[in-house]
């Protein structure tokens, strides 16, 4: 895939703040504006982007077609798994506030890891789309 | 008011225009506007879904199909009166309900008075998130959002399921 080398260097240099912004916004959404969902659609713009301006082949060098497909479950159980370690631990579905001590912590925690299981889940089902659409092309 | 005139100008411009690649451009700008309103409306969260989703990626699906398909929008077979009979009277009825609308910011709805400052006054305390909004999501509304997760995960295995060719049919071809 031949394409315009400013959009290619423009690119090449924005990707890397892009995917920092995308994190930034998944760790700071307990202080800042954002959260998982957000930060879980850059990421998969950002990754759609690479795909856009490099081809989809290295794209999915980076991040295989199976790794995606599990990315999305992956996310899923990620959230489940942390409502159900709520109950181990005592307390009920989703009560994040057993999982440490001080129940402030273990709200965090909580927080914390369900946030990063719904951008596993969105990630994934973007790029999965994205790899889904672009696949048919060829 | 100047962001929403710049909407319904693209708006119209999606109406009329037949070229299909420009109407994906141009409901991208559309987006891009929706998520500066949201913004001005102090809704940030909203606004950063919005650009990424409304103006980024799914302008590139639509992109994406766009090359499956043709490029031109084929001439309409029936007359538009009916279609724009429903739009005018679905529309009508949607500014007849915002006149009940509570004023922007009004402290005293039900929204504000109920659960809501209840809400603000317990965050911090309970969960020390700062961000309000985070708090409500993933901890007072845990169940909400775990259904929005699932939500995503069946929109994803539902396209996956239509759209990919799996490896028996991919070496058949």
């Amino acid at each position: 895939m031949r394409v315009d080398v400013v959009l290619r260097v423009v690119t090449k240099l924005l990707l890397p703040f892009i995917l920092l912004f995308g994190l930034y916004v998944q760790f700071h959404g307990e202080i800042g504006p954002g959260g998982g969902f957000q930060a879980g659609v850059i990421v998969g713009a950002c990754i759609i982007l690479y795909a856009i301006m490099f081809g989809l082949d290295r794209a999915m060098r980076v991040l295989s077609v199976t790794a995606v497909e599990k990315m999305i479950s992956l996310g899923v159980l990620l959230y489940l798994g942390t409502g159900f370690a709520g109950m181990v631990m005592g307390g009920e579905f989703l009560n994040y506030s057993v999982l440490q001590h001080d129940p402030v912590h273990g709200q965090h925690l909580g927080i914390t890891l369900i946030e990063l299981g719904v951008l596993v889940t969105v990630a994934g089902t973007m790029v999965a789309i994205f790899y889904a659409f672009a696949g048919r092309g060829r | 008011m100047v962001l929403l005139t710049l909407m319904a100008l693209v708006v119209i411009g999606v109406v009329r225009l037949r070229n299909l690649f420009a109407v994906v451009i141009l409901s991208s700008a559309y987006s891009f506007l929706m998520a500066s309103v949201l913004i001005v409306l102090d809704a940030v969260d909203v606004a950063m879904t919005e650009a990424a989703v409304g103006a980024g990626v799914s302008t590139v699906l639509m992109l994406a199909a766009l090359y499956l398909t043709k490029v031109e929008e084929a001439a309409p077979r029936h007359t538009p009166l009916l279609p724009m009979f429903v739009a005018v009277v679905i529309g009508a009825a949607l500014v007849y309900g915002s006149v009940d609308m509570p004023n922007f910011g009004d402290a005293f709805t039900p929204v504000n008075t109920h659960v809501g400052s209840g809400y603000l006054v317990r965050s911090i305390p309970e969960t020390g998130v700062d961000n309000v909004v985070s708090s409500v999501l993933a901890s007072y509304r845990g169940y909400d959002t775990l259904g929005e997760t699932v939500v995503v995960f069946t929109a994803g295995i539902g396209v996956l399921l239509l759209l990919r060719r799996n490896k028996r049919s991919r070496s058949k071809d």
